[in-house]
Formats: C-alpha cells, structure tokens, sequence
C-alpha cells in the first residue's frame, strides 16, 4: 500500500450492519456508516440533536473540559437559523477578490519559502503554518497574530496522543475573552468586533455567545485544515503526474478539491445525542445515548461511489459529506475549499516532484475502528520547476 | 445560444444566454442571488436549487437518482427540482424559466 493512502476501515460493518460501536468515556456512540443513513440521521435534528450539553456531540467528547456552547454548531432549528444568519455572510468573506488575492499571496509565500529547503516537517512546518496564517484572513486580525497560534501546536484542546487537555484549552478562551475584551474598547473590522455589534431577535449576542462561535471558528477549522494539506502532500508526493495533470488542466481543480476532501474526509466524524428511544439500522438506540455521522465511512460507500478507494482527480458526480451534511454543514467550508484551491494550483504552478523522507501516520482509535485520518509527521523534499 | 431566465427568492427576474457549460455556472458567473454553486457542481451541496415549471421540464430532462437522493432530504424540494449544476446547457434550453428555490 502507498504510504499516502487512507485506508477504509469501515467497509465490513458498513455493508453487514450498518453500524458500528465505541465506547467514548463511558457514553457510548453507535457509528452510523451507511451514506443514505448519515445524511438521513444528519437531517433528523428533532430525533439527533446538536443542542445538547456542551462538548458532548463531539467525539471523543469534551464535556469534561468545557462549558461554552460552540455556535452556531451546538443549536438546533428554528434558533440555529438565526446564528447561522448573523455568521453565514462573513464567512462567505473567502469569495471575494481581495481575500482570495491575499490568500494566494500567503500561499506562494510558504511555497516558495519550502521550495528552498533540503526537507520539510509537513505538519508543523507547511500545514499548521499555513492554517493559522490563513485564520488571519478569516478573523480579519493582524497577520502577526499567527505566530502565536502556531505556538500552540496542532490541536486547541488535545495534547499529544490525544488526551484532551482543559488546560491547553484555557490558554484559547483566555486569549479569546482578552481579543473580545480588546474589541469592546476599540472597535475594528474583525470577527469579534462583528459579532460585537449582532443582533438576534433585537437583542445582542452575549459575551458567552461571542465566545461560543470564535471558539468554533478556531477549533473547528484547525487540524482539519492541517489534515487535508499534509494529506493533499503526500498525495501528490506519490502521485506526480497528478500535479502535471492539474498543471495542465486547471480547470478540474474544483473537482480535485471535492475529491481530496471526500478521499481524505478529515473530520471522521460528528456525534448527536438521540431524543427519543428510535432505531437506526435496524438496531434499537435509546433516548439520551449518542450518535455518531461518519462521514469518513459514508464518502467511501461503493452504493454511492465508483472505485471509492481511488482518487478520480476529476470524479464529475461527487456527493461526499466531507464537508457534513444538511443544516449543519461545514461553516468554514467556503475558507477551507479557497485554501484547498490556491494551494493545489500553486502546487501545479511551482512544484514538479515531492519526496517523502519520513513520515508516522495518525490513527484514530475508535474501538472497532482504527482510522488513519492523517499524519503526526510528515517530512519531505519539494522539488520546484 | 439558449435563453435562460431565473426568478429569485424576492421574485426578480433575470435573464442570460449561454451557450455551454451547466445552468449553475451561468448563474455563478451572473451573481444569481441564491445560486451559490460552492461545491463546484459535483452534487455535493445543493446550493443551486432551482424549481423547474413542469411546461419546461421536457428541455431540461430527468434527475439521475444521485441528484434525487440529495433533494429527498432537502426541505424546500418538490416534483419540479433540480440541482442546475446537474443542468448543461444547450440550444434545447432556450426559452426556460427557473424559479430560484428558498434555502435555509
Ligand atoms: S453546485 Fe453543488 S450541488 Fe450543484
């Protein structure tokens, strides 16, 4: 097997059962796996549900080391309308000319500036780089302020190995109630100070609403991003005639983007908590238990996908979730498909060959389940034209 | 050269001429308020709804069952939708009206 491929450790539940289980913490997830049953369960919020405690949608869950609400993620319909309206329009921002004219500028930047060197650690070097001097253009905040995301590694509330770590995740609220705080005083035209002035219903957002979407904004955006760059890396490292084909037909790059993204699914996958006693697959779930939408497991269902297993870079009919599904779709999505494009046409432009030098997978593990999702380390040598 | 027209959610109407390409990317290009196109047109997102009067339905042809499983789940779908992405353009197009479907 290519060191870049991302196996599917899915396929025997997903066609047997359906199902799979894990135990999370001592509250349980049963894995939904089927694509027709993920988007059906992601559309049922009445029966699965994102209102729930704090961190507990999520998987591996946070609930014991936070209490701030992400919004608009962790409300359900009708009020999750109105929050997605107030942070929608700004994070469409990635559309318009001047942002994208900058973000490309960033990315040739750390292109060129890797071309120059004899090797790479992609992760740390290339994709959390990248990621959090994009965010800059996100939050429309200083570029300087980067530096000090990059400090804090590449996940906001786990250590290595995985651990969720409270204490790591003080370091961002603290940093965030001081930018808000900041705001207050000085107004500008960044993220906090939008939301500063909001409205839902006549009434503005509460300091903890605030910090529930700017929570979001970071943790959910950050080692997706990474997986999918340092993914897309080594993808092309053992690929190259992929790059000559996206150098030579740079009119696919959309699809490439949709077929990276389904291919790598970099988010696994996202819990809800069941209201009511139902059933999912044939198998009985009980009110107040957990959910979980794979989305990794969907994007590789052969119902759905030819050769699910390959990359097609310019894969026409591409209906992956890797982006999630109904009313909670990807809210950064719009940011993360611009760095994804920029990146792999700059890529095209720049680079003729990658060599991968060294490299240990990220594996996830999900009981059942051992999911590669990424990389802990990736270094490579970037060959440029 | 086919005639395109589009009514928006608020119930204007504009009118393009394309000659190739899909319905979606048309619309993208003209700023069609509530045409967003974000998945490029691979199927994917269903920002490119569009309600197709049942007079005109003969030009535009049948769904393919990807496109029908997506609009299943989609809350504002009936008889009449298609995902425009899924739409190419051609001269059999001319003259066909598509009303902009609601979104949350
Ligand atoms: S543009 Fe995404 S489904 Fe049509």
């Amino acid at each position: 097997m290519k060191k870049s491929a991302l196996p599917d450790p899915f396929e025997t539940a997903r066609n047997t059962k359906g199902y799979g289980e894990m135990n999370d913490q001592n509250d349980p997830v049963t894995m939904i796996l089927g694509h027709k049953d993920v988007r059906k369960c992601a559309h049922n919020w009445k029966t699965f549900q994102s209102g729930a405690t704090p961190g507990r949608i999520v998987v591996p869950s946070e609930v014991n080391i936070r209490d701030t609400r992400q919004i608009p993620f962790e409300v359900d319909p009708p009020e999750h309308k109105g929050y997605r309206a107030i942070v929608e329009p700004w994070f469409k921002r990635p559309l318009e000319a001047d942002y994208t004219a900058a973000l490309t500028k960033q990315i040739n930047a750390i292109v060129d500036e890797v071309l120059t060197k004899d090797a790479v650690e992609v992760v740390e070097g290339f994709s959390l780089r990248l990621q959090s001097r994009a965010l800059t253009l996100l939050l429309n905040t200083p570029y300087e302020e980067a530096e000090t995301w990059i400090s804090w590694g590449t996940h906001v509330f786990r250590s290595e190995g995985n651990a969720l770590d409270g204490e790591k995740a003080n370091i961002l609220y603290d940093y965030i109630d001081e930018n808000i705080s900041k705001a207050i005083e000085n107004p500008g035209n960044d993220l906090y100070s939008m939301l500063l002035k909001a409205t839902l219903d006549g009434k503005k957002l509460t300091r903890e609403e605030i910090k529930g979407v700017v929570v979001l904004t970071f943790s959910g955006g950050r080692d997706t991003i990474v997986n999918a760059v340092t993914n897309a890396i080594a993808y092309f490292a053992e690929h190259p005639k992929s790059l000559l084909k996206l150098k030579n037909e740079p009119e696919i790059a959309c699809k490439a983007v949709e077929e990276l993204i389904r291919y790598f699914s970099p988010l696994t996958h996202m819990g809800r908590v069941v209201t009511g006693d139902t059933e999912v697959c044939e198998h009985a779930v009980k009110a107040d238990s957990r959910i979980s939408l794979c989305w990794a497991s969907a994007n590789r269902d052969a119902r759905v996908f030819e050769n699910p297993n390959e990359v097609i870079l310019d894969r026409k009919i591409n209906p992956h979730v890797g982006f999630g599904f109904s009313h909670h779709n990807c809210l950064g999505a719009t940011h993360a498909r611009q760095i994804m494009n920029i990146l792999v046409n700059t890529l095209a432009e720049k680079v003729t060959s990658i060599d991968i030098i060294d490299y240990k997978e990220n594996i996830e593990d999900l009981d059942e389940f051992k999911r590669k999702v990424g990389y802990d380390k990736l270094t490579v040598k970037f060959n440029g034209q | 050269m086919a005639k395109i027209t589009f009514i928006t959610t608020d119930n204007k109407t504009i009118t393009l001429e394309g000659t190739s390409g899909s319905v979606m990317q048309l619309a993208v290009d003209n700023s069609v308020p509530g045409i967003d196109g974000d998945c490029g047109g691979v199927c994917s997102c269903a920002t490119c709804h569009v309600h197709v009067a049942p007079e005109h339905q003969t030009k535009t042809g049948e769904a393919t069952e990807i496109e029908t499983d997506m609009l299943e789940l989609n809350d504002y779908a009936n008889e009449q939708s298609r995902l425009c992405c899924q739409i190419e353009i051609s001269d059999a197009l001319d003259g066909i009206v598509l009303q902009v479907a609601e979104s949350d």
